[in-house]
């Protein structure tokens, strides 16, 4: 018999660890000498009260949903893929390359193919870990940390010694041609007669991301494979025992991942900066973890929690803006989410679990 | 390259290593104890911006170390409470304090300083000088020849320049890193308290039939954990730079990781591996490039060497790197 009923688990518990973490959050800028309730208004003026504020917002969320997808696919088959940033700082390598050196008569196919190149590039970088996950052992967290800052390594040569325009001293890659660039929210709503703001990053990949998370929703729950993940992350032995390859499906699972997560790139290299830069992926790797906690590893909690870390993103850059709060609170609000969420979660589950059993056995 | 380049580099060496070592040894005990850590960037930036905060504020360096150890201390106290006590998951509890360290240290420099997220720079009260050895040549003999230190160093005979540049005129804390090489090997395997502390690691039922407390012993081992890196972080922001920057650890924590790894969670190996990854920091910031028989090694691939040698030996390519048993469960008493 469960303790309690799935929707505390799902719902309730998520909501308590965000308030938690909402109210220390409201307690540090109290002590900054601010007063929370302005910020909240703030927060929401500027991340939603305009449809300028509301493109940044869904930019955000929209790289948030790929690498969210991506830890949370990881995390079904019981890997951690900490990884998720050097994984979308490749995914952009590919991209840029791409996109730099194809010429394309759309955008509809540039997106397509640089698509294909960002995913191919983050499966690529995930492959390596994956492999020595499930041949030699070696600890996945570990090496996904390490893979991160050799990617670094890798862009920051690529960028400085091979992609960079000649006569430019800045390391990045010099602007993509005008048919790879996508479409914004703008250019779509306006047809259908929606006034968006114009100078907004949101961009067709905003759709694409949803794709992906009805896509990974009819992987993980309808199709073979996504059962086969299932039963690996919840019991090894017992997917062995049911004839599962676990290193087939650790590899098959990070591919799926690291895919993710270099298509992050269509959104933020593609779609936002049209050209690649060295700190293009700005920590959304490690957000990803937060919001795949936050979404309870579920493709339409993803989403959800992937708007609200957008919301937070932009309303902190309107907070540092407007006051003395710099940008780094959305950090701070950001590592008590996974606190909470993630470590602490036995400190909000066990009384909630218990008052649900005082309750039951009232009733009985 | 001559030999006095040679030793300055040995030197910057030994400067770098420090805070790896004095990290890699706090991972140390704490996994051990079968405790995962990939929280000490985390605390070392925490104790880094606490002990600058309070030099720079009271003028004392030592009230500095003490509020920067004692700021680590609350990191790892937090560590063992969601890793410990409420038996959360220590990989994702060590990222989250990482994080909170990271926004932290900018949020409060912020609205303590107002200087973009850094400290004042420390003057000479609110750090840790070098110490002169006995009969070494440094900045007294310098200010008495009325010449510059390095001219002085210059025209000395090479053992005592290696034993001026080299040896004398590090800060306390280098050598206090030194010593806990061997006071962590001692600790560990020639006392009671290490025998059980690897024991907890290891098979912390067999600890909890022979009646001795599992979370006491893992609590013991997180604190040591966070004094280890709150000296780490201190000697970061007073001892080898002076003063506070955001994100100042830039990635020594996961080095000191990788140390561990590359040590196989042994003392005096730990000790060796964090002298060569000390020395490959000492080589990248002292060459932009390094030219091996006409063919250039990119800098980059010397700011990635470290992560790509603990890869390899994860990869069990060179000797295999077993943890600690238990390290990472938490650990259930039945009842």
């Amino acid at each position: 018999m469960e303790k309690m009923p799935k929707w505390a688990d799902v719902v309730l518990i998520p909501v308590i660890s965000l308030l938690l973490a909402a109210l220390i959050s409201a307690i540090v800028i109290l002590l900054i000498g601010e007063s929370p309730i302005e910020a909240l208004d703030l927060m929401v003026e500027g991340a939603l009260g305009s449809t300028n504020g509301w493109g940044y917002t869904l930019y955000y969320a929209t790289n948030f949903l790929f690498t969210g997808l991506a830890v949370a696919v990881a995390a079904h088959a019981g890997l951690f893929n900490i990884g998720g940033e050097g994984q979308a700082m490749l995914g952009g390598l590919g991209l840029a390359i791409v996109c730099l050196y194809i010429p394309f008569p759309h955008w509809s196919i540039a997106l397509l193919v640089a698509g294909l190149g960002a995913g191919l590039f983050g499966a690529a970088w995930a492959a390596i870990p994956a492999y020595l996950q499930a041949k030699r052992g070696s600890h996945i967290v570990i090496t996904t940390i390490m893979f991160n800052f050799i990617a670094a390594a890798v862009l920051n040569y690529m960028l400085v010694n091979t992609l960079k325009p000649k006569g430019s001293m800045e390391p990045a890659t010099g602007r993509f041609p005008e048919s790879a660039q996508l479409p914004s929210l703008h250019d779509i709503l306006a047809p259908i007669g929606i006034e968006f703001s114009k100078s907004s990053p949101a961009n067709v990949t905003l759709f694409v991301g949803i794709a992906a998370c009805v896509v990974v929703w009819g992987l993980i729950w309808h199709t073979p494979l996504g059962h086969e993940i299932r039963a690996l992350g919840k019991s090894e032995r017992g997917a062995v025992y049911a004839g599962i390859s676990p290193v087939r499906t650790v590899m098959i699972t990070m591919l799926i991942s690291g895919a993710l997560c270099g298509l992050m790139a269509t959104n933020n290299v593609m779609g936002e900066a049209e050209r690649l830069v060295l700190n293009a992926t700005e920590g959304a790797g490690f957000i990803g973890i937060a919001v795949a906690l936050m979404g309870r590893n579920h493709p339409f909690g993803v989403f959800l929690a992937a708007i609200l870390f957008g919301f937070l993103y932009q309303g902190g850059a309107e907070l540092a803006l407007w006051t003395n709060i710099p940008s780094e609170l959305i950090v701070v609000i950001q590592a008590l989410v996974i606190l909470f969420t993630g470590a602490l979660d036995n400190m909000v589950r066990m009384p909630i679990e218990k008052i649900f059993l005082a309750l039951r056995k009232e009733n009985a | 390259m001559d030999f006095l380049t040679l030793i300055q580099v040995l030197d910057s060496t030994m400067r770098m290593a420090t805070p790896l070592l004095l990290a890699c040894l706090a991972g140390l005990f704490s996994e051990r104890a079968g405790i995962f850590d990939i929280g000490l960037e985390g605390k070392m930036l925490m104790a880094a911006f606490f002990s600058a905060a309070v030099a720079a504020a009271t003028g004392n360096v030592w009230l500095g170390l003490l509020s920067g150890v004692a700021s680590s201390l609350v990191l790892s106290g937090l560590h063992g409470l969601a890793s410990i006590t409420f038996r959360g998951n220590q990989l994702i509890s060590g990222v989250a304090l990482n994080f909170l360290a990271s926004g932290l240290t900018v949020l409060i420099a912020e609205s303590w300083f107002r200087q973009g997220g850094r400290t004042p720079s420390l003057l000479t009260d609110g750090r840790f000088n070098g110490i002169e050895l006995p009969f070494a040549i440094g900045p007294a003999d310098a200010a008495a020849a009325d010449r510059p230190l390095n001219e002085l160093i210059k025209e000395a005979g090479p053992i005592q320049q290696l034993y001026s540049e080299l040896i004398s005129g590090h800060s306390i804390l280098v050598y206090v890193a030194l010593l806990f090489v061997p006071l962590t090997w001692w600790v560990l395997f020639r006392t009671r308290f290490g025998l059980r502390l690897r024991a907890v690691g290891e098979n912390p039922a067999a600890v909890d039939t022979a009646g001795v407390s599992v979370q006491g012993l893992r609590f013991a081992a997180v604190g040591i954990c966070g004094l280890l890196c709150g000296i780490a972080g201190a000697y970061l922001a007073t001892g080898l730079q002076a003063g506070f920057v955001r994100e100042m650890t830039s990635g020594r924590g996961y080095i000191a990781l990788a140390a561990l790894i590359f040590a196989k969670w042994r003392p005096w190996h730990a000790l060796g591996a964090c002298l060569l990854f000390g020395l490959l920091q000492a080589i990248a910031l002292r060459f932009q490039s390094i030219q091996f028989g006409g063919f250039t090694i990119p800098v980059q691939v010397m700011d990635a060497l470290p992560y790509i040698l603990t890869v390899v030996i994860l990869a069990g390519f060179v000797g295999k790197a077993i943890p600690p048993r238990a390290g990472g469960q938490p650990y259930v008493k039945e009842r």
